[in-house]
């Protein structure tokens, strides 16, 4: 008796490791731990520590004491972050209205039959190619208050009598970055859209055309329903890089004429890193998640499969 | 209802041309099956009818009205396609409701044709369903149920049971007869399957690399082949061709096949002595004889189907198929005597290939 139960006793000692390890729970946890160790480290770490440096009064080459919401504020009674806020929606905004437009236009038209369309699609891929700070300076030249090719054309057709100031006006400066936002943006939305567009199956268009649908109607009723949860992705994404968007901004106006173009990442950086009041500078990063986070929740419930694309099938 | 008039239709794609002046009268009320191997250019004279291909010259005309510039949604046709390109995104209500819903039609009268149809096709039940939802049989009954809410003049099918399994398709294809012997609207049926098109059409039109090759009613064309592709295209199993000579005696013409074996020929073929010819015999118009009838043949292979016995005889120097309505327990290598049914055999010039009785 006493041999046999030692023996079963091990041997249940044994299974309970065999167990374990054919629990799928286990299982999934264990493989799990190395990916969850990186995101801690690698994103969780900085973004938890940028949130605490922003509770603090810490400069470059200082550390900082805990001040509270102290930052926070400052910040609320601040007039240039607020104008950086109201920039970062107006150019969050309306680039990505124009950028979805555009991008949605111009996928719509590599997607028929065009001559030269690898070549097209090449040269719609290039903004993007292209690394930011180089076009961004190109934008520089661009808009030149003296060397201004736009209004060395436009003075050549006789259009204007003297040069535009492009940077120098802060209306004419917003608008600017945002145009050099749209041209930079769009090849993401307009070649992911593509890719969009090419999952519909031309049949579906024929079988409209004959059930007496116009063009537009086969957009309408065809085109735009079904690339719905593909423009939601797009769309998230376009706008989270828009909303923190720096290089541009930093490179073309360093956020000027008079704060004119200070998105909340460039004041941000000003504050943090040229000014050196990282707290502070840490708090107008901080304050950019609620946003992005509306935009990724929005995001969340827009990709979710619609109810025409679940069920039982796979083919 | 009306009647579709296809001349000297032809059709490039660039510099190459894919149908070479195809001319098909499609009578009213008919149903006509375009049947021909895969790239002979079926689908592109159906969506040429349908509007969605130009037409590069000659003339299609339906009603009377010549229609080659006329575009798809004027054409008062209906099609339906081979993957069925139902609306993902619209539940089958919506799907077959759409062409009505564009057209403007009234909602009251919209939903009584969509249930009229749905109730002929056995679709009450699925009309909150989207097409994912649905099984093969399903979507292409939505999809037919789609083409027939418009009433249209003509009805147009690219291969519309090619993705169902063996026995739907069956059943699909009396549904679908059924369901043209009730309409009674003119019918363009494009298959690759010969038993489709022989067992669906009023009129069978066979095509080959973008030229019609026969047309007519199924049992003409399966009796009176007129050239050698439509004679082996059509039936199934396939008509027996031996290649010989014709060798007139005492007046009485036989075919001597290339072993020297002596066949019977009818009385009404137009051939010389001596002239090449393909000799073609369909697997039921062999006679099993004991005596000294016939011609000594060898078993080589036994396919009983259950209601047909399948033999796959050595004969003449070659291999042809013999079906028997009976069954018949024969072993490989057993030898038997076939008498080939003088006035069933069917006399093709060897070089045209042309029909000669
Ligand atoms: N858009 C096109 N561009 C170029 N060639 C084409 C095009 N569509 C069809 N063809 C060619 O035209 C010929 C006829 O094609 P079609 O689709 O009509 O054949 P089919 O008889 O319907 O064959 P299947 O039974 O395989 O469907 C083929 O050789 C095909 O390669
Ligand atoms: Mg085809």
């Amino acid at each position: 008796m006493a041999v046999l139960s030692a023996s079963g006793r091990e041997v249940q000692q044994v299974d309970w490791r065999k167990r374990l390890l054919h629990n799928r729970t286990f299982l999934g946890l264990l493989f799990m731990l190395p990916a969850a160790a990186l995101l801690l480290t690698f994103l969780t770490f900085p973004l938890g520590y940028g949130v605490w440096i922003s509770l603090t009064d810490e400069k470059v080459g200082r550390g900082g004491a805990f001040v509270g919401l102290e930052n926070y504020g400052w910040l609320f009674e601040d007039s240039v972050f607020w104008l950086s806020v109201f920039n970062t929606f107006l150019y969050t905004v309306v680039a990505s209205i124009i950028k979805f437009v555009l991008g949605l236009w111009l996928a719509m038209l590599l997607n028929h039959h065009l001559p030269f369309k690898a070549f097209l699609r090449a040269i719609v891929l290039m903004p993007f190619i292209v690394p930011t700070v180089l076009s961004a300076l190109a934008f520089w030249w661009i808009y030149d208050s003296q060397d201004s090719v736009i209004s060395w054309i436009l003075i050549e057709l006789g259009l204007m009598d003297e040069t535009i100031d492009f940077l120098g006006d802060p209306w004419n400066a917003r608008w600017s970055v945002i145009a050099a936002n749209i041209w930079r943006g769009i090849p993401f939305v307009a070649i992911t859209l593509l890719a969009g567009l090419q999952t519909i199956s031309p049949s579906l268009y024929e079988a409209a055309t004959i059930d007496g649908a116009s063009e537009w109607q086969r957009f309408r009723h065809i085109t735009l329903p079904l690339l719905t949860p593909i423009i939601a992705v797009v769309m998230t994404f376009s706008v989270l890089f828009t909303f923190t968007d720096f290089q541009l901004i930093w490179v073309m106006t360093r956020g000027g004429p008079i704060n004119a173009t200070h998105l909340m990442a460039t004041l941000s950086y000003q504050r943090a890193i040229v000014g050196g009041s990282l707290g502070e500078g840490a708090a107008i990063a901080t304050a950019m998640i609620p946003f992005l986070l509306a935009a990724i929740l929005f995001s969340y419930f827009g990709l979710q499969r619609r109810k025409w694309q679940q069920g039982g099938r796979d083919d | 209802m009306a009647s579709v008039e296809i001349r000297g239709a032809r059709k490039s794609f660039g510099s190459t041309e894919v149908l070479h002046g195809v001319d098909i009268d499609i009578p009213n009320e008919a149903f006509v099956v375009l049947v021909g191997p895969s790239g002979c250019g079926k689908s592109t004279l159906l969506r040429m009818i349908a509007g969605l291909e130009e037409i590069t010259a000659g003339e299609i005309s339906i009603d009377g009205r010549v229609v080659n510039l006329v575009p798809p949604k004027e054409r008062d046709i209906a099609m339906v396609f081979q993957n069925y390109a139902l609306y993902p995104h619209m539940k089958v209500y919506d799907n077959m409701a759409f062409s009505l819903k564009l057209a403007k039609v009234a909602n009251g009268e919209i939903d009584r044709r969509v249930r009229e149809a749905a109730a002929v096709l056995n679709l009450d039940e699925l009309l909150d369903r989207y097409p994912r939802q649905l099984s093969g049989g399903q979507r292409q009954r939505v999809a037919m149920g789609r083409a027939i809410v418009r009433d249209p003049q003509v009805f147009l099918f690219d291969e519309p049971l090619s993705n169902l399994d063996a026995k739907l398709r069956v059943q699909m294809r009396t549904e679908i007869k059924e369901l043209h012997q009730r309409l009674r609207s003119t019918s363009v049926y494009v298959t690759h399957d010969q038993i489709e098109a022989m067992t669906m059409a009023d009129k069978i039109v066979v095509m080959r690399d973008g030229n019609v090759e026969q047309a007519g009613p199924p049992l003409e064309v399966y009796d009176r082949p007129e050239n050698t592709f439509v004679a082996t295209f059509i039936g199934s199993p396939a008509m027996n061709m031996i290649e010989g000579r014709v060798q007139v005696k005492n007046g009485a013409a036989r075919l001597q096949a290339g072993d020297g074996t002596l066949l019977p020929m009818p009385p009404t073929a137009q051939a010389r002595d001596g002239q090449p010819i393909i000799y073609g015999l369909r697997p039921e118009h062999f006679a099993l004889t004991g005596d000294s009838a016939g011609v000594q043949s060898k078993v080589a292979v036994v396919e009983p189907t259950g209601a047909e016995t399948l033999v796959v005889c050595d004969l003449a120097g070659g291999e042809v198929q013999v079906l028997f309505r009976e069954r018949h327990h024969f072993k490989p290598g057993q030898p038997i005597r076939l008498d080939p049914v003088a006035q069933e055999v069917h006399v093709f010039d060897a070089e045209s290939g042309r029909r000669l009785n």
